[in-house]
C-alpha cells in the first residue's frame, strides 16, 4: 500500500506548482487609511470589511469595552434606531457584520453590487462607522445580554478552560483578558466610556479597508473614501507591549460538573511578521495542525480513542500569540491524554519531524493552495489579514516557495528556540479524576 | 446569540464530523426512500459482463445529470472562478434509517470508513488526500451520510478512485471499530452530555417525535455506542453501500463529459446491490401539548418550542412548507424580523431567541423555537411572549413591508451562495438524498416570493396549534452538583 501512495502522487503532482495569489491593489485614503482591493467581477456582489486596531487587547482596565463598542455601532447612529438600520440591510439583502477579538475590530457588510441595492446598505453603513450614537437604552440591553453571555461561559468547561489558558499564558499582557471581559467590568462600562473608545480608535489612521468584488478600481477609491473618509484621521493605536516568556511551567485545575476535562497546554507563540513564521507553521502541520494525520491526533485518536479532538497551533498576532495543545478526555482518562500530549511534544521537539513527514505536510499545504483562494469570502480574509498586519503584498504570492524552502533543520531549530515543553502552562477543566497528580 | 438560531439548530443536528472541525458544512439533516433507483438483478450481472455505461439525464443553468448502468447518480455543477473541485459522495442512509438498539451505527460506520480497505491502511485515504493538497471530512445527518474532499481540479480522479475502493472493500477490524466506538463516545460527551443545550434538544426531540426515528439522536444514545458490535457494522454497510443507493455531486472548474468518464472508470465496475425498502414510520397525530423539563447543571435556563410541521416531501398541498418558511423569516429573518425586534429589544424578554424550519428533510418536522431569558425573566414569560407573536400571526396578516424584506434577503442570498461552491453542492446533494429533485432548489425563491400574507395567516392557524406543541426546558442545577453518573456510558469497556 505504500506503493500505491506514492504512485497517485507521483502520478498527479505537479500540475499546481507555481500559482500566483489574487493582483492585490493597494492605497491609503486622504485620512490615512490603508485599502486593499481585489476585483472580483464574475458575480455581482461587493464584499467590504473595515478593521480598526481596536479589539480587546485595547481594553486597558475596562474589560469588555472594545467588544461592547463595536457591537453598539449598529443600535443607533445617525438619527436611526436599531430597528431601523436592521430594516435598511435587510430590505436590500445585505449583510451587515461585526466583531471584535483582541487585535481586530470589524465592521462589514456584503451586498449585491447593482447601485439600486449596494446604494441604501453603503448610506447605512457610513452612519454606523461615523455617526454611532451609543443610546443609552440600547447600552444598557446589550451590556445586559453581555452579561448573560458571560454567564453561559461559565457552564462550558471548553471557555472555562480557554479563559484560564490566556490568563496564565499572558500574565499581565493585554492578551490576557477576554473579549467579553468579566462580570465586574461590563457593568462598570458606561456609554461615555463607549464613546471615548469609539472616537480614539475608530479613526482613518487606524483602520484598514479591504474590498473585493464586482467594481473597478475607480469605483472602490470612490467607495473607500465614502465609506470612510468622514473619519478624522486621528493616531494609529499605541505600540502593543511584548509578550514575555513564561517564568516557569504552570498548572491550572479547575473542577467542573462535566463528563470530560478538557485539557489545553502552550505557552506564548508567534507573531504575525514572525521570522521563524513559516518552520514553526509547517513544523506545527506534522505535529498536531492537520487534523488525523498530525502525530497528535494520530496517537491520541487513532491509536488509542481517548479523544474526538486532539490538536495543537499556533495563533498568530501583533503580538506572540499563544501556542496551544489541545484535547478533551473522559475525565479517568485525562492523566493519560495528558501525559502522551506531553510525550509527543517533546519528542517532536527533541528529534524533530521526519524527511518524509516534512515531504507530505509541503505536499499538503502547497498543493492546496487554489483552495485558500477560491471564493471572495477567503480572498477578503487573506487580505484582510495582510493589511492589517502590514504583510507585504506578493505574501500569497510566494507564500508557496517559502514553505517548500522550510528544512527538517529549520523546523527542528525553530521548535528548540521558541518551543519548551518543560515550561507550559497546562489548564485543566473537568471532574474527578481530571489533574492524575 | 441574537443572530439566526439556525447556525446552532444545524451543528446541533449535525453531529458527525470524522474530523474535528465541520464548521460550516452543517446543514438542514435530511434522509431519502430509497426507491430512487432500484436495482434489477439480472441487469446489474449483464452490466457487470461488458463495459459500464452512463446515461445522459438533463443539463439545465451550468448543472448536468447523468446516471451509470450501476444505478449511480451523478451530478456535475460547473462553475469556473477558480481552479478547484469539491467531490461529494451521498448515501441514502442515516439514523433516521436506524432502528432501535443500534442508534448512531451509520455515524459510527462513516467514522470507520476511514480505518482501510485491503488496498489502503487505516487512515491512509486522509494521508493521501493530505499528500495531494485536498481537504476531506465527512457528515453524518438524519437522513444522509456524506463524504467529501476539496482538491485542485486536477485531481479529482484521487477522490474517485478511493470513494470508489471504500465503496465496496471497506475492511471493519474489531480492534479498529473498538477504538472508534471510543471516540465516538469521546464525541458524544463534548457535543452531548458536557452542553446542557445540547442535552436539552436532544431530549426535547425524544419527547416530540414518537414513532418517527427522528426520535433518536444522530450521534446515537451511550448505551447503544456501548454494545455495538462489529456485525451491526458490517450489515449496516452491505445494505446501505452501494453505488444504486449514492448520489456523487461534484462541483467546480471542470468538463461535465469528463467528470462522468473518470466516474465511469471508476464507480462504473461497482456493482449494484438490493438496498432495503425503508419503512414510512410516519410520525403518530400528536394530541395535546407535551412538557419535558431537563435538569443538569447550568448557569442559564434553556426553551425549546417544536410545532410538528409538514416538510416539501410530505405536504398534501405544495404552497405549504414555503408559507411555513416564510413565517419562520417573519419571526426570525434577521435583525429586523419579530423576534429580535419585540422580544430581545422591544420587551427585553429574551436574550437570545430564534426560529428553525428545515423544508428539505424526509420525514415530517418541526418549527423549532429556543430561547433564552433575559435576566431576571422566568422561562415561562418568555414562552407567553413567545406565544403571543405566534397568535399573532394567526389573527392579524403579515405586513407588506415585513414580506418584501425577507424576499430581499432571500433573492440576494442565492447570489451570495454562488460564492461557495461547497454550498452549491451541498444543496444538490440534500435534496437528491431525501428523494427530491435538485432543480428544487432553483424554483425556492420563487415558490417564497409567490407566499401571500393569507397563506402565513392559513398555516399559523393550522400548524402553530398547541396540541401540536412540544415544550421542553432546560432546568439549571448548581454548577457544584454531582456530575450526573461520572464514568457512565464508559461500562462497556
Amino acid at each position: 500500500m505504500r506503493t500505491k501512495f506514492l504512485v497517485l502522487i507521483l502520478a498527479l503532482f505537479g500540475s499546481a506548482a507555481a500559482l500566483a495569489g489574487p493582483q492585490i491593489q493597494h492605497w491609503t485614503t486622504a485620512n490615512g487609511a490603508r485599502v486593499y482591493f481585489v476585483p472580483a467581477p464574475e458575480l455581482p456582489m461587493i464584499d467590504l470589511r473595515v478593521i480598526f486596531d481596536a479589539g480587546a487587547a485595547r481594553d486597558g482596565s475596562d474589560g469588555g469595552v472594545a467588544l461592547l463598542t463595536n457591537a453598539l455601532l449598529a443600535e443607533g447612529a445617525g438619527g436611526m434606531d436599531a430597528n431601523t438600520i436592521a430594516e435598511r440591510f435587510e430590505s436590500v439583502g445585505a449583510r451587515f457584520s461585526s466583531s471584535a477579538h483582541r487585535d481586530m475590530a470589524t465592521v462589514g457588510l456584503r451586498s449585491l453590487s447593482d447601485p439600486a441595492y449596494l446604494e441604501p446598505a453603503l448610506a447605512t453603513l457610513v452612519a454606523i462607522l461615523t455617526r454611532p450614537e451609543f443610546p443609552r437604552d440600547a447600552f444598557k440591553r446589550e451590556r445586559n445580554r453581555m452579561l448573560i453571555g458571560l454567564q453561559q461561559r461559565k457552564q462550558s468547561p471548553g471557555a472555562i478552560a480557554d479563559e484560564a489558558f490566556y490568563k496564565a499564558v499572558f500574565g499581565d499582557h493585554p492578551y490576557a483578558g477576554q473579549p467579553s471581559g468579566s462580570e465586574e467590568t461590563v457593568k462598570a462600562l458606561t456609554p461615555d466610556k463607549l464613546r471615548a473608545f469609539y472616537q480614539r480608535y475608530y479613526v482613518g489612521r487606524n483602520a484598514v479597508v479591504a474590498i473585493v468584488g464586482d467594481l473597478d478600481r475607480a469605483a472602490a477609491e470612490a467607495l473607500a473614501e465614502r465609506i470612510i473618509g468622514q473619519l478624522p484621521a486621528g493616531e494609529p493605536a499605541p505600540q502593543l507591549p511584548l509578550v514575555k516568556a513564561l517564568a516557569g511551567p504552570e498548572t491550572v485545575s479547575i473542577e467542573h460538573p462535566s463528563m470530560q476535562t478538557h485539557i489545553l497546554v502552550g505557552a506564548p507563540g508567534m507573531t504575525r511578521d514572525d521570522p521563524d513564521y513559516f518552520p514553526l507553521y509547517v513544523g506545527n502541520h506534522i505535529l498536531g495542525g492537520s487534523g488525523l494525520v498530525a502525530r497528535l491526533s494520530n496517537e491520541i485518536r487513532e491509536k488509542r480513542g481517548l479523544a474526538y479532538s486532539a490538536y495543537s497551533y499556533f495563533r498568530p498576532m501583533r503580538r506572540k500569540g499563544p501556542y496551544t495543545l489541545g484535547a478533551q478526555t473522559r475525565n479517568e482518562s485525562a492523566a493519560e491524554t495528558l501525559a502522551v500530549m506531553r510525550e509527543v511534544l517533546a519528542t517532536f521537539v527533541t528529534e524533530g519531524p521526519s524527511e518524509e513527514e516534512l515531504e507530505a505536510a509541503k505536499k499538503n499545504i502547497t498543493g492546496g493552495f487554489p483552495l485558500r483562494i477560491s471564493s471572495n469570502k477567503k480572498i477578503i480574509d487573506y487580505i484582510g489579514m495582510i493589511g492589517f498586519y502590514s504583510l507585504p503584498l506578493d505574501y500569497l504570492d510566494t507564500f508557496n516557495a517559502k514553505v517548500q524552502a522550510v528544512t527538517v533543520a529549520d523546523v527542528k531549530d525553530a521548535f528548540q528556540r521558541r518551543v519548551h515543553p518543560d515550561s507550559m502552562v497546562t489548564v485543566l477543566v473537568g471532574g474527578e479524576g481530571r489533574a492524575g497528580d | 446569540m441574537k443572530r439566526s438560531f439556525k447556525t446552532r439548530y444545524a451543528a446541533l443536528l449535525v453531529a458527525a464530523s470524522a474530523i474535528a472541525a465541520l464548521a460550516g458544512c452543517a446543514t438542514q439533516p435530511s434522509a431519502t426512500p430509497v426507491a430512487d433507483n432500484p436495482p434489477s438483478t439480472p441487469q446489474a450481472e449483464a452490466a457487470a459482463a461488458k463495459a459500464p455505461t452512463a446515461t445522459h439525464i438533463s443539463s439545465s443553468n451550468g448543472v448536468h445529470e447523468y446516471k451509470l448502468d450501476n444505478g449511480m447518480k451523478i451530478i456535475v455543477k460547473e462553475d469556473h472562478r477558480a481552479p478547484v473541485v469539491v467531490a461529494q459522495i451521498w448515501y441514502k442512509v442515516g439514523s433516521s434509517y436506524e432502528h432501535g438498539g443500534i442508534t448512531g451505527v451509520s455515524h459510527v460506520l462513516e467514522h470507520m470508513m476511514f480505518k482501510g480497505t485491503e488496498k489502503h491502511g487505516p487512515n491512509e485515504f486522509s494521508r493521501i488526500i493530505a499528500a495531494n493538497g485536498g481537504r476531506e471530512n465527512a457528515f453524518t445527518g438524519q437522513d444522509y451520510t456524506a463524504y467529501f474532499q476539496q482538491l485542485e481540479k486536477s485531481r479529482l480522479a484521487i477522490s474517485f478512485e478511493l470513494e470508489a475502493d471504500r465503496m465496496r472493500n471497506l475492511l471493519l477490524d474489531p480492534e479498529e471499530m473498538k477504538k472508534e466506538v471510543q471516540v465516538v463516545m469521546e464525541e458524544r460527551r463534548m457535543r452531548t452530555e458536557d452542553k446542557p443545550q445540547s442535552l436539552t434538544y436532544e431530549q426535547f426531540n425524544a419527547a416530540a417525535f414518537v414513532n418517527s426515528p427522528y426520535h433518536n439522536p444522530i450521534i446515537g444514545w451511550m448505551d447503544d455506542l456501548a454494545s455495538l458490535t462489529i456485525d451491526d457494522l458490517q450489515q449496516w454497510y452491505r445494505h446501505w453501500y452501494a453505488p444504486n443507493n449514492a448520489t456523487l455531486v461534484v462541483a467546480g472548474d471542470v468538463d461535465p463529459q469528463a467528470v462522468v468518464e473518470l466516474a465511469l472508470k471508476y464507480y462504473g465496475p461497482v456493482e449494484p446491490r438490493e438496498v432495503p425498502a425503508v419503512k414510512p414510520q410516519r410520525e403518530i397525530e400528536q394530541r395535546g401539548i407535551r412538557r419535558i423539563t431537563v435538569k443538569a447543571p447550568a448557569q442559564l435556563p434553556t426553551l425549546f418550542m417544536g410545532y410538528k410541521t409538514p416538510v416539501v416531501k410530505t405536504a398534501t398541498a405544495d404552497w405549504e412548507p414555503y408559507a411555513i418558511d416564510m413565517l419562520a423569516g417573519v419571526l426570525d429573518g434577521g435583525d429586523s424580523a419579530r423576534f429580535t425586534r419585540n422580544l430581545i429589544r422591544g420587551q427585553q424578554i429574551a436574550a437570545s431567541v430564534g426560529a428553525g424550519y428545515d423544508l428539505y428533510s424526509r420525514l415530517g418536522g418541526m418549527l423549532v423555537i429556543n430561547g433564552t431569558p433575559s435576566k431576571d425573566v422566568s422561562v415561562a414569560k418568555l414562552e407567553q411572549a413567545i406565544r403571543a407573536e405566534i397568535e399573532r400571526l394567526k389573527t392579524e396578516l403579515v405586513s407588506q413591508d415585513e414580506l418584501d424584506r425577507i424576499k430581499a434577503q432571500v433573492v440576494a442570498s442565492k447570489v451570495y451562495e454562488k460564492d461557495s461552491i461547497f454550498y452549491q453542492a451541498m444543496q444538490i446533494g440534500t435534496l437528491e438524498t431525501v428523494g427530491l429533485d435538485w432543480r428544487l432548489m432553483d424554483e425556492y425563491v420563487d415558490r417564497l416570493k409567490a407566499v401571500t400574507p393569507e397563506q402565513i395567516r392559513e398555516v399559523a392557524n393550522k400548524y402553530l396549534d398547541e396540541d401540536r406543541l412540544t415544550v421542553a426546558v432546560l432546568q439549571p442545577l448548581p454548577m457544584n452538583a454531582n456530575p450526573p453518573a461520572a464514568h457512565g456510558g464508559n461500562h462497556a469497556h
